[in-house]
């Protein structure tokens, strides 16, 4: 008798559920339950799997499941994918649409630092908003096993209308090629923002995907455009890295993968990253040119928080505007990391004020002190203050503020 | 025995294994009358006149204290997981045929587990104390004989005292101790830095016998068992195994969502005014509180402030506030991990401080009531802010309640939680067991959101439009029964299986044998 087998068990396992679906041909549903719960929820559970049963049109069945705690639009997810993958059905069960997910992004968000969510461990999807980041991956490509990746994308799927982002952009990291498509019919229809394109190596790659979206959406009759963040992750891709940020209007970062581009280039990554300087220079200059916002690596020791810190000092001065995360106590670190120092603001400060006071007095050249001041360094010092007022960092009413002083 | 409603509304029994008792009467409502209990006169004639009380083994002491039937025999658990005394004792009574003890330790640990076997052959009837794992287990099934009842930590002080309790033979380990009997929980391979618990059960019970692997010279100094109330000494190979004692460093926790209520714990704290130069503070060894410590720790650093003084349980988190001066000193009654240990025994400003002084309601006024900032957790909390702190939603009895009844007459009582444990919550409409009334409890922090008690109008205030997410109660349940869906209720026996005391010695409620 064949059998399917999905989610997953085991005593570090926590808010999840295994599932284990036969099909038989006569005798009902025989249930075994083994839950953590069992007796807060052991009844909500089995009326559940009952009723997804009955909603597949399964009548005859030997389930068994193994229960840690998962929230109701897990076991839903884990039993969908068990009876698709014994019965190929095309039917899915969809929970209800959580009003407070239906939010909108924006083309020039900030993006310093994005989570990645295994899309297989709903465990980590259930907290990872309140972490504030600015936008969650769920990723369905590297970090899910390659037999795991059909029940994986149902559970996004799930997670997308049910768990709570609190405001953070709803990403999702698809599978490259054939997969990457499917992946997009499951889930784009969901109020996906952005959609991260791994091992992107040329604009054909972001052609394709960027039309199947919008057919999908077409066919959905959703408008809102779904954003574009292909990872340029190869040699290749470094290459073409301005035709891959210039080839759809819907591309608004560019992000490096540097444990595969160093793979690629068959060196090691090292902390000072020499290795890879051509590579992310290239990048940030490409994405510049383009008028899109240039996203580094992950760090990836979770434990050095100094070393992170760091890192992000050194990305935000090669023009880097975000970086990848995988542990929540690095979005922090990250945010400090890209928010303008205070040192920076009140520098910036003077020389706009500086900037204003010549304009109003007509003069020809902005001075500060005894030192001249050239227009691209006034250019800057705006693009720190725009920054500061943008993260909260000064009051909307800065200038009176600042004049008021003296 | 019948069951009557006590001033929170609970059923619970009006006589425990045969003693009558007072139902719960609402916080500071039960006055006690009479006098304290005394242990009987001893005379100096019946003890050697060398004053050497080193007898052979524990079971030459026990024989010599008159061990038999249906004695209370009293022990500390300041030997934590690691603790090789306590169980001997029920070994010997069963070997000597003794039965229907009565066991009454501060806490019991796993490493207590093989009880279970002295309270199947009878030896042993009931247990009074907190309980956990397999024993709180044991109890919950109804298998064991007596009642048992569970104590704060000042409430069995305040039993011990009032004479709720009797105590026989109180069987006293102790790290270092003389001849005479003079102990202390410093030295020696078994050190626990403190026995902050003994002082009761060395006051009032009939006989007690110091167990020691560590005998030192004539007076054993800082004497906190004085050798005068003590009748036999026993000395062994090991009283604990020290790994097990003292963890060799206490851990705060990597969870990204434990570190995120800690640090809104922690903004609380700081954005309500309760941290404050001179603020008086205690927070217990879980990994959420530890990391409250350090947070605290950095807030104090920066703002150049001190506390007056902490309470323990000490970490190394307290010892390096103490150690890098933003707390005066720590006042302790059990130390937790290696760390502190040591600082007993080098920093005078870290005082060995019982739960005989801290804690105990009757009494002329305590320690509690000093603290201005106390965090505590909680299996459930409900919308009456009540807590529980011993049964988990499932209905089992699986935890003590440690001093976290005395804690809640804080000033400030912050118990920081998360919403819901794996899928169940923590926010419920009615706590499974009543262990501390709402109008103690004062604020719950969590990932989803602050609750301030609505009695605390001044806290409320004092936080308003400053940027935290303050929620009710009642909307913290609704996101917890929102995402894990409406959790069904334990279904119980009738059978009352332990009582819960307040810290008056009155029930304040019942735990009933859980239904297979």
């Amino acid at each position: 008798m064949k059998q399917a087998i999905t989610g997953n068990a085991g005593p570090k396992v926590r808010s999840d559920i295994e599932v284990t679906l036969e099909i038989t041909a006569t005798g009902g549903i025989e249930l075994n339950l083994k839950s953590k719960v069992k007796t807060m929820y052991g009844r909500a559970i089995e009326e559940q799997c009952r009723s997804l049963l009955n909603y597949f049109g399964i009548e005859n069945a030997r389930l068994s499941v193994n229960d840690s705690g998962a929230l109701p639009f897990v076991i839903a997810a884990r039993i969908e994918a068990a009876v698709k993958a014994l019965t190929g059905t095309e039917k899915c069960f969809m929970p209800e649409m959580a009003a407070e997910n239906l939010y909108s992004s924006s083309r020039d968000r900030f993006r310093f630092s994005r989570l990645y969510l295994p899309g297989n461990s709903p465990g980590m999807f259930l907290n990872a908003g309140l972490h504030s980041p600015d936008g969650v991956i769920l990723d369905l490509e590297d970090s899910v096993a390659p037999e795991r990746k059909d029940e994986a994308r149902i559970l996004v799927r799930n997670a997308l209308r049910v768990v709570n982002f609190y405001g953070a952009e709803r990403m999702v990291r698809i599978n490259q090629g054939e997969r990457g498509l499917d992946d997009l019919e499951m889930l784009i229809p969901h109020n996906v923002q952005l959609v991260l394109i791994p091992k992107c190596e040329n604009a054909e790659t972001v052609h394709t995907i960027d039309e199947r979206i919008r057919k999908i959406k077409k066919r959905e009759g959703q408008n809102e455009m779904v954003f574009l963040m292909p990872i340029i992750e190869s040699a290749a891709g470094v290459e073409r890295a301005m035709e891959i940020a210039t080839a759809a209007e819907s591309v608004v970062a560019l992000a490096i993968g540097l444990e595969d581009y160093t793979a690629d280039l068959g060196v090691q990554r090292t902390k000072e990253g020499r290795e890879s300087l051509y590579a992310r220079n290239r990048l940030v200059v490409a994405a510049k040119a383009a008028g899109i916002q240039p996203i580094d690596s992950v760090f990836s020791d979770v434990g050095d928080m100094e070393g992170l810190l760091q890192n992000v000092l050194s990305a935000k001065a090669m023009g880097f505007e975000g970086m990848g995360c995988i542990h929540p106590r690095q979005i922090a670190v990250i945010r400090e990391g890209f928010s303008p120092s205070l040192e920076e603001t009140e520098k910036a400060k003077k020389i706009v004020i500086a900037y204003r006071d010549a304009l109003e007095k007509g003069l020809g050249v902005v001075a500060l002190g005894t030192k001249m001041i050239d227009p691209p360094v006034v250019a800057r010092a705006e693009k720190t203050i725009t920054l500061a007022l943008r993260l909260g960092l000064l009051p909307e009413n800065w200038m009176d503020v600042e004049k008021s002083k003296n | 025995m019948k069951l009557v409603e006590n001033a929170a509304g609970r059923q619970v029994p009006d006589e425990i294994n045969g003693k009558e008792a007072v139902p719960f009467m609402g916080v500071g409502k039960y006055r006690p009358t009479g006098r304290k209990y005394a242990p009987p006169i001893p005379t100096c004639i019946d003890y050697p006149e060398d004053n050497n009380k080193v007898v052979g083994s524990l079971k030459e002491a026990l024989v010599r204290c008159g061990l038999k039937d249906g004695m209370t025999v009293s022990t500390h658990h300041h030997l934590r997981d690691g603790d090789l005394v306590s169980n001997q004792i029920f070994t010997i009574a069963s070997e000597m045929g003794v039965k229907d003890l009565v066991w009454l330790p501060s806490a019991s640990f796993p490493c207590n587990d093989p009880v279970i076997q002295y309270l199947e052959d009878g030896t042993v009837n009931r247990i009074e104390g907190s309980m956990n794992g397999p024993l709180g287990m044991f109890v919950s099934e109804g298998k064991m004989k007596g009642m048992a009842v569970l104590r704060s930590h000042g409430g069995r002080v305040q039993a011990i005292q009032d004479g709720d309790v009797k105590i026989d033979i109180a069987i006293l380990a102790a790290p270092a101790a003389d001849s005479f009997g003079n102990a202390r929980g410093t030295g020696g391979p078994s050190a626990t830095g403190v026995i902050g618990y003994a002082k009761p059960d060395y006051l009032y019970a009939d006989k007690v016998i110091v167990v020691t692997d560590n005998l030192v010279d004539l007076p054993c100094f800082p004497m906190e068992i004085e050798g005068n109330y003590v009748d036999y000494v026993v000395v062994v190979d090991k009283i604990g195994i020290p790994e097990k004692i003292v963890s060799g460093t206490t851990q705060i926790t990597k969870s990204p969502d434990r570190l995120l209520i800690a640090e809104l714990t922690t903004s609380f704290l700081e954005k309500s005014g309760l941290l404050r130069n001179g603020a008086t503070m205690q927070a217990g060894a879980g990994g959420t509180s530890l990391a409250i410590a350090v947070y605290v720790h950095q807030l104090l650093k920066k703002k150049g402030w001190k506390l007056s003084f902490g309470f323990g349980g000490s970490t190394r988190y307290m010892v390096d506030m103490l150690e890098e001066g933003q707390m005066g000193y720590i006042l302790d009654a059990q130390a937790f991990d290696l760390d502190s240990v040591k600082s007993i025994e080098k920093n005078l400003n870290h005082i060995p401080y019982p739960v005989f002084n801290a804690y105990n309601y009757h009494s002329k006024g305590n320690l509690t009531t000093m603290m201005d900032i106390m965090i505590l957790g909680a299996t459930e909390i409900d919308t009456g802010f009540n807590g529980n702190v011993v049964t988990h939603s499932d209905g089992l009895l699986l935890h003590g309640i440690g001093g976290w009844q005395n804690c809640l007459h804080a000033r400030n009582v912050i118990i920081p939680v998360p919403l819901f444990r794996d899928r169940i919550p923590v926010i419920v409409d009615r706590v499974t067991t009543l262990c501390g009334p709402g109008e103690l409890i004062d604020v719950i922090v969590t990932e989803r959101g602050i609750a301030i008690n609505p009695r605390r109008q001044d806290l409320i205030d004092s936080v308003r439009g400053k940027g935290l997410p303050l929620v009710t109660i009642e909307e913290l349940k609704e996101i917890a029964e929102k995402m894990c869906g409406k959790p069904e209720k334990a279904a119980f026996d009738d059978r009352v299986v332990a009582a819960i005391k307040w810290v008056d010695g009155t029930v304040i409620d019942a735990v009933r044998k859980v239904k297979r």
